[in-house]
């Protein structure tokens, strides 16, 4: 606190943040507050935290969104690619694709990205998230509008992440293809593809269902970055704001969004695999009969 | 050993390693000048003879910088990494050996650093503190061990009932004893794995936060910072962002090269 | 008659320490309408040799030389298409571990019915009956419920069960038997043997047994081979073999298993 601050207003503060009163029934008005989504007014700008947050969130959400929907679309794809041709070279490129991937600090990437593609072609927008006159586009316009700004951030975002799942997507099929239920599979006859991509691709899936829900506070995280980069007004860049500016009530509900937001996903990502996987699903069913 | 020695990748990962270790060590010996003085006649240069990757806004040379920037760089990485084992191999080890009660407290604890983002909570906790060298060590080592302490409490949990744990406490060992002297040497491997591929994730997380400028404070130099100021001079000034950039990426890259490396000795492989 | 002819079969391994020759030279014949046993220990190349016929063999084995003769045709030298047309189909086997077999995320109904759409050609609803048909010549009480199970929801003798029925689904010529009681228990193992006895002599099938148990041998088969580290050491008559080995090694093998019964 800043000490030049006068006696009575350090009081009415006090009062205001009910410092004044035990630890315990703080922690209370705390959780009464926290589950009522009241995380207290900023001090920046004196709007409700919720607010702010709630104007930012869904552009965050959407860039992560596309960006694991993207993942999972190249991602999966190039797993099994290299499982199958494990050691030649489409196995080889992709695995080395996929170390830099991994080791690329994202902002680096960001910068030189946005300097082709945006100063020196020219194809797409710098910043933000619509043109000056999107008012005047109409609604597809406005899609893509937008689209054209979001590609960078997502395909950034992707590239990192992509790593991840194509590597593990990898792993499991060659663990999978040593398996006896494949052998069987190959001795009923059943053509190769169907051996890959229908019995071997199913059990391959089930971890990655888990992966994906392991990887978003990693997205959400890695908003902080290419918001900032690429002005981006989401989560990420509020937060980063908050934290240059010590905007504390802000900084809290952030980090108790972001908490949230992990837990959402990886309680999704726990019922979609006991949803998919037999052993589970038929267990419990038959504990209920 | 011998499979280390065969994947040549590896070999070269761990050739580049050493190399960067050198260079940052020997830095003074090969920074041609100082990376703190500035030459307002030379401001953003081209590499050229006298300054091989270029001079900076002010007038410093970056080569130099890059050079010293890697003392700062590593060292971060090293013990960030050392204190996030540090914590991971303790906590792990009580939670896997111990049980019951102790394992699962300590389990939802680690359950609930891993809610938030890594670096929601890197910032945050800047965000009280003054960003420094060391401040940034501490904080990135206490933010990461939780995968650490998972691993070893996996290998904990195994070990604890093999024979030579049981023949220890029959002859009266002390648990810490036990613990420090029989468990956690065979629980290494992993812990190995992690914390090399932890190096390059610590000098990653490092530049990013250097970079938005809540990590390394200029003028001391690290990886990062330098790449803030190619923030604005993109345009005009490539060279800022280009080798700094491709510093990290190669020195990352090879921290999980060797990672992935030593992971393929240490875990049983799959036939190939 | 022969159904099948297995001529010096060379199966070797490219192992990083040399070459491993686990099939060398075997040659034998199976007789139609019969029960041919082939015994050995564990790592003596009975597995190999019977996945070798339906060229199940994955790197790093190869199959180096020999050849296999199915009514007629040297299946070692037949394209992959018609190899998979015989596959599940002419020639169909069982293995040893029916809980690993089976693919734990599809129904057994499912797996079974895969099988016969893809040899039979006949549509979803039909092929529905047809696997429900072949559980329930296998005992399998509730065949409709088997049928809707997932795998791990079943036991060890069902699942064999389901695993020879989804073998005879498209009714083949030949069926190897892969050790099919190992993972079994010992009444079960009675009982599936029960079965194999009663549905050979129905179905009038030629069978390729393979086991490293001496006593199951002497109950199924007519005549038997018995191998060690690749080769065949002894072959003939099955009570031949049995009761006057000529063989150093099958004598001993027969020796310690009489010391344990």
């Amino acid at each position: 606190m800043n000490p030049k601050v006068s006696f009575e207003a350090r009081e009415r503060l006090e009062k205001l943040y009910e410092l004044d009163k035990p630890v315990h029934i703080q922690y209370l008005e705390w959780v009464k507050r926290f589950v009522r989504f009241d995380f207290g007014r900023s001090y920046l700008d004196d709007r409700p935290v919720s607010e702010k947050i709630a104007e930012r969130i869904p552009i965050t959400i959407l860039i992560n969104f596309s960006a694991i929907l993207l993942t999972l679309g190249l991602g999966i794809p190039l797993g099994i690619t290299s499982a199958i041709k494990r050691g030649k070279l489409p196995d080889k490129l992709t695995t080395i694709f996929v170390f830099i991937g991994f080791s690329t600090p994202e902002f680096w990437l960001a910068l030189l990205v946005m300097n082709l593609f945006c100063i020196t072609l020219g194809w797409l927008p710098v910043s933000g998230i619509s043109s000056l006159d999107f008012e005047s586009f109409n609604i597809i316009g406005r899609i893509l509008d937008v689209a054209r700004h979001l590609i960078l951030p997502v395909a950034i975002s992707t590239f990192g992440s992509l790593a991840i799942i194509s590597r593990y997507m990898r792993t499991e099929m060659v663990g999978i293809m040593t398996q006896d239920y494949i052998r069987t599979a190959r001795a009923k006859g059943l053509s190769e593809n169907s051996v890959i991509y229908k019995h071997a691709l199913k059990n391959a899936l089930l971890p990655v269902i888990t992966i994906l829900g392991l990887s978003v506070p990693g997205l959400i995280g890695g908003s902080v970055i290419f918001e900032s980069i690429f002005a981006i007004p989401g989560m990420g860049r509020l937060f980063f704001e908050s934290v240059m500016a010590r905007d504390y009530p802000v900084i809290m509900g952030v980090l108790s969004i972001g908490a949230m937001l992990t837990l959402l996903g990886n309680f999704l990502a726990d019922i979609a695999y006991s949803y998919a996987d037999p052993r589970i699903r038929v267990v419990s069913e038959e504990v209920k009969a | 050993m011998r499979d280390l020695v065969r994947n040549r990748m590896a070999l070269a990962a761990l050739v580049f390693i050493l190399a960067v270790l050198v260079f940052a060590i020997l830095a003074p010996l090969l920074a041609g000048y100082d990376p703190a003085s500035t030459d307002p006649g030379s401001i953003l240069t081209a590499p050229s003879r006298e300054h091989i990757f270029g001079t900076d806004r002010l007038g410093r040379d970056i080569f130099s910088r890059i050079v010293y920037g890697a003392r700062i760089s590593l060292a971060i990485g090293f013990i960030a990494v050392g204190i996030a084992s540090l914590i991971g191999v303790f906590i792990g080890s009580i939670a896997g050996y111990y049980g019951g009660k102790i394992d699962y407290m300590l389990m939802r604890f680690v359950d609930i650093m891993l809610c938030f983002p890594t670096i929601f909570l890197i910032l945050a906790v800047i965000s009280l503190l003054e960003p420094s060298v060391t401040n940034i060590m501490v904080i990135i080592g206490a933010t990461g061990w939780m995968g650490i302490a998972r691993l070893v409490r996996a290998e904990v949990l195994t070990l604890k009932e093999r024979d030579f744990v049981s023949a220890a406490k029959v002859m009266g060992a002390k648990d810490s004893r036990i613990i420090a002297r029989h468990i956690i040497p065979n629980a290494i491997g992993p812990v190995l794995v992690s914390a090399t591929l932890g190096v390059g994730g610590a000098i990653l997380t490092e530049s990013a936060l250097s970079f938005l400028g809540i990590g390394v404070q200029p003028p001391t130099p690290s990886w990062g910072n330098i790449l803030m100021d190619g923030r604005s001079t993109l345009g005009v000034a490539w060279w800022l962002t280009v080798f700094p950039g491709l510093f990290i990426l190669f020195t990352v890259l090879s921290y999980n090269i060797l990672g992935e490396a030593l992971r393929d000795t240490f875990e049983p492989r799959l036939k190939e | 008659m022969n159904i099948l002819e297995v001529k010096n079969l060379k199966i070797y391994f490219n192992v990083p320490d040399g070459i491993v020759k686990a099939v060398d030279d075997v040659s034998f014949n199976i007789e139609k309408g019969k029960v041919f046993g082939l015994v050995g220990e564990s790592g003596s190349g009975k597995t190999l040799t019977a996945l070798s016929i339906l060229k199940l063999i994955s790197w790093p084995g190869i199959i180096a030389g020999g050849s296999i003769i199915f009514n007629g045709t040297d299946l070692l030298r037949l394209d992959e298409e018609n190899l998979r047309g015989i596959r599940g189909s002419k020639i169909s086997i069982v293995f040893q571990e029916p809980a690993s077999s089976f693919n734990p995320v599809f129904t057994i109904g499912q797996q079974i019915v895969e099988t016969i759409i893809n040899h039979q050609g006949v549509d979803g609803n039909k092929a529905k009956d047809l696997a429900l048909e072949c559980l329930h010549r296998m005992h399998i009480n509730e065949t409709r419920r088997v049928f809707h199970n997932y795998p791990h929801q079943l036991s060890g003798g069902t699942k064999q069960r389901a695993m020879i029925a989804m073998a005879l689904a498209n009714s083949p010529e030949l069926v190897i038997l892969d050790e099919p009681t190992t993972a079994l228990d010992v009444t079960i193992q009675a009982q599936i043997l029960d079965l194999l006895e009663e549905i050979i002599e129905k179905e009038k099938l030629s069978i390729l047994f393979i086991s490293h148990d001496f006593g199951i041998v002497s109950r199924m088969c007519g005549h038997i081979a018995v191998m060690h580290r690749g080769k065949i050491v002894e072959a003939g008559a099955t009570k031949q073999v049995l009761n006057d080995p000529r063989n150093d090694y099958t004598a001993s093998l027969l020796k310690s298993v009489k010391a344990l019964t």
